[in-house]
């Protein structure tokens, strides 16, 4: 009878709890992402395309991930670091976002990512570079599915160092990303024994080039390693061309710099740069990427379209780990931990801190296309200086 | 430094000098003569920039764009001051400022939605597309010299308009007192109408000779407002020659200060402001 009784409560309470746990199933059957990306300002459009390619690959999995349809929970981050933390808490506190994505400004990553650090919340960074994010800032909570700022300006200057470069002139916009770019590659070139003859810097974004461009001509170094992006490298190398260094001082940088070679008319033609993906890889899991991607928004890719499919990528490995089941962040963390990310730009795994090791190409502009010329270092792990984890 | 490089740097700086004073010169009238504080100063150059970028796509030529752009700037401008800042001579500098900062909002907007987030370059028009050898090395693009050329002219011809011709005088005497011109006779709003949208039309055409340049973006109009507002400061409110001599001032300030003194390039050029207006608060040139 006693016994009875106790089977029959046992019973009764494990169907309670299946039925409570399909309950929360049900509830939960969705999994909501916070995209915090810039849709307008300077960086729009890369944050369109890191929403497209995140999207791409959660579609290319019939819109879930591990059995559960996505949520998105959209938000312009205006690029503005000072709004960063507000924006963050919210995706976290009032939406309960299950990960965070985002951003590509390193000044709003950060911010977000100490947010997503106190809240114990997951957050997959899909662009911005600046070493401390998996560096002196790095948390078991925030993963990176981009790059740091060390890896492909240290690669650049390691290959310099090789082919037997001496002297080096740096330049490079005068704020954090700029400095750790620097910073990279003078590591890299120095270790191979060459020289950095001399290092300038102009305060961020200042586009006045015509004195360095003076003083580059003057020094004639052996080559010259600059960081900028955006506009500010289409001008740069513009200018470069038409002050006539072309010709006659080799010109490097990382991948930033050639991103907008159409704008540069055709003075973007032979430049080489250093990036974690590059045009022609031609292999089939990029040329499948690229044909869908094409398909879907009717644009060709970039590296941003490619790091926004990989943050989707990972956070699919984590659900897959912990069962589909979001709230079994240990599980979902350990996943991404262990995951080899079947990526576009070549498989990579992620470092003790969350950063990628990966693969860093060099280009070489041809015909507009940053066509990839060598692997010039394979598998480059961020050295994450100042992260204890 | 040897001395070839020190004079290919004065070439900078005087070069860069006068494409700030081209940038500056149409806030010059607008703030100075007018007393607008406008804000969108910049939007109405990247405005001229993007005009430059589809016109030149659309006609293939610079200069036909450029010959297209200004008469679509004058128009541009006349329609905004009859619209809006006709309303706000009256109102104090406050709600200036808002509906001239919400115009760089809307501006960009459109612009997002016209023509879009990329960087865009225009290119040199061909006959302009060379280079001087000036060191074994270095060489000087022609284009940046004859955009130096057009500011010279510019900046002559307009002193001559504000200091030599009836128009001007009547602009400098509805500067001084706006009533008294009225009562005069003299349609003052006419002359506002027209000095605001030359003032639009100075700025976008900035924005066009600068587009092969600096190539075309978002926000570029926000790089060369403040830059603006310094030369209006330094040079003295409302002076032409004052802002030429301060574009002048500012490019070596910022061409030297890079390379001598890279460690505070970044604020050479407010510190030259400082100290000019602790020696002449009202600016190098009042009122010329």
């Amino acid at each position: 009878m006693d016994k009875h009784y106790k089977i029959v409560c046992n019973l009764i309470l494990g169907a309670a709890l299946v039925t409570t746990g399909m309950g929360s199933a049900l509830a939960q059957d969705k999994v909501k992402v916070g995209l915090m990306l810039p849709y307008t300002g300077t960086f729009a459009a890369l944050g369109n395309n890191i929403t497209n390619g995140f999207k791409q690959y959660v579609e290319e999995n019939g819109g879930k991930l591990a059995g559960r349809e996505v949520h998105y929970v959209v938000v312009d981050d205006e690029s503005n670091p000072a709004r960063a933390t507000e924006i963050a808490r919210r995706l976290v506190t009032r939406d309960k976002v299950d990960v965070l994505i985002g951003s590509v400004h390193s000044g709003v990553a950060l911010a977000a990512a100490r947010v997503a650090a106190n809240t114990k919340t997951l957050m997959i960074v899909p662009n911005a570079g600046a070493n401390e994010i998996t560096g002196a800032q790095c948390s078991p909570y925030v993963f990176r599915s981009s790059f740091s700022a060390w890896q492909p300006s240290y690669a650049m200057g390691e290959a310099l160092a090789k082919r037997g470069v001496k002297n080096v002139v740096t330049l490079a916009w005068k704020y954090s990303f700029g400095t750790e770019s620097v910073e990279g590659f003078t590591e890299g070139f120095t270790k191979g024994g060459g020289k950095i003859v001399k290092d300038m810097s102009l305060p961020f974004p200042n586009v006045e080039f015509q004195p360095f461009l003076t003083e580059i001509a003057a020094l004639k170094p052996d080559a010259v390693f600059v960081f900028f992006a955006g506009a500010g490298a289409a001008k740069f190398v513009s200018d470069y061309a038409a002050a006539g260094l072309k010709g006659s001082i080799p010109l490097y940088g990382p991948g930033f710099l050639s991103e907008d070679v159409a704008a540069m008319g055709g003075a973007g033609e032979g430049l080489q740069t250093t990036l974690h993906y590059a045009d022609g890889l031609n292999t089939e899991r990029d040329n499948a990427f690229r044909t869908a991607y094409a398909a879907a928004y009717k644009a060709q890719p970039d590296v941003y379209a490619v790091q926004g499919y990989d943050a989707a990528q990972m956070y699919h490995a984590g659900l897959k780990a912990a069962n589909g089941d979001p709230a079994k962040l240990d599980a979902v963390i350990d996943g991404i931990r262990a995951a080899t990310i079947d990526s576009p730009r070549g498989s990579f795994t992620l470092s003790k801190a969350h950063n990628p090791v990966q693969d860093i190409y060099l280009r070489e502009v041809k015909d507009g296309k940053n066509a990839v010329v060598e692997v010039v270092s394979a598998g480059l792990e961020d050295p994450a200086r100042g992260c204890s984890m | 430094m040897d001395f070839a490089s020190f004079l290919i740097q004065v070439l900078n700086s005087l070069q860069y000098g006068l494409l700030l004073f081209l940038v500056a010169s149409g806030l010059t009238l607008v703030f100075g003569i007018m007393g607008i504080i406008n804000l969108a100063h910049g939007s109405f150059y990247m405005i001229g920039a993007y005009l430059a970028f589809v016109l030149t796509s659309a006609t293939g030529s610079l200069v036909l764009a450029i010959a297209l752009g200004i008469p679509l700037a004058l128009i541009f401008g006349a329609l905004l001051e009859w619209a809006l800042f006709s309303h706000l001579y009256k109102r104090d500098h406050l709600e200036q400022v808002l509906l001239t900062y919400g115009l760089i909002l809307i501006f960009e907007q459109l612009r997002s939605l016209l023509v879009g987030d990329d960087v865009h370059g225009v290119a040199i028009p061909a006959f302009l597309d060379a280079s001087i050898q000036l060191t074994e090395v270095m060489s000087y693009p022609v284009y940046r010299l004859a955009i130096s050329v057009v500011c010279i002219v510019l900046a002559v011809a307009l002193y001559y308009v504000i200091q030599r011709t009836r128009l001007g005088m009547m602009i400098r005497a509805g500067n001084d007192d706006r009533s008294m011109v009225e009562a005069l006779g003299i349609n003052i709003n006419m002359i506002y109408r027209v000095v605001f949208a030359l003032g639009v039309a100075l700025a976008a055409l900035a924005g066009m000779l600068a587009a092969p340049i600096s190539s075309v973006f978002p926000n570029m109009g926000s790089h060369v407002l403040i830059i603006s507002f310094v030369i209006v400061v330094i040079g003295g409110i409302g002076s032409v020659w004052g802002a030429l001599v301060a574009a002048l001032i500012v490019g070596f300030a910022d061409t030297f200060g890079k390379v001598l003194l890279p460690e505070i390039s970044g604020m050479i050029v407010y510190l030259v402001m400082a100290v000019v207006l602790l020696w002449r608060p009202e600016g190098i040139l009042k009122k010329g």
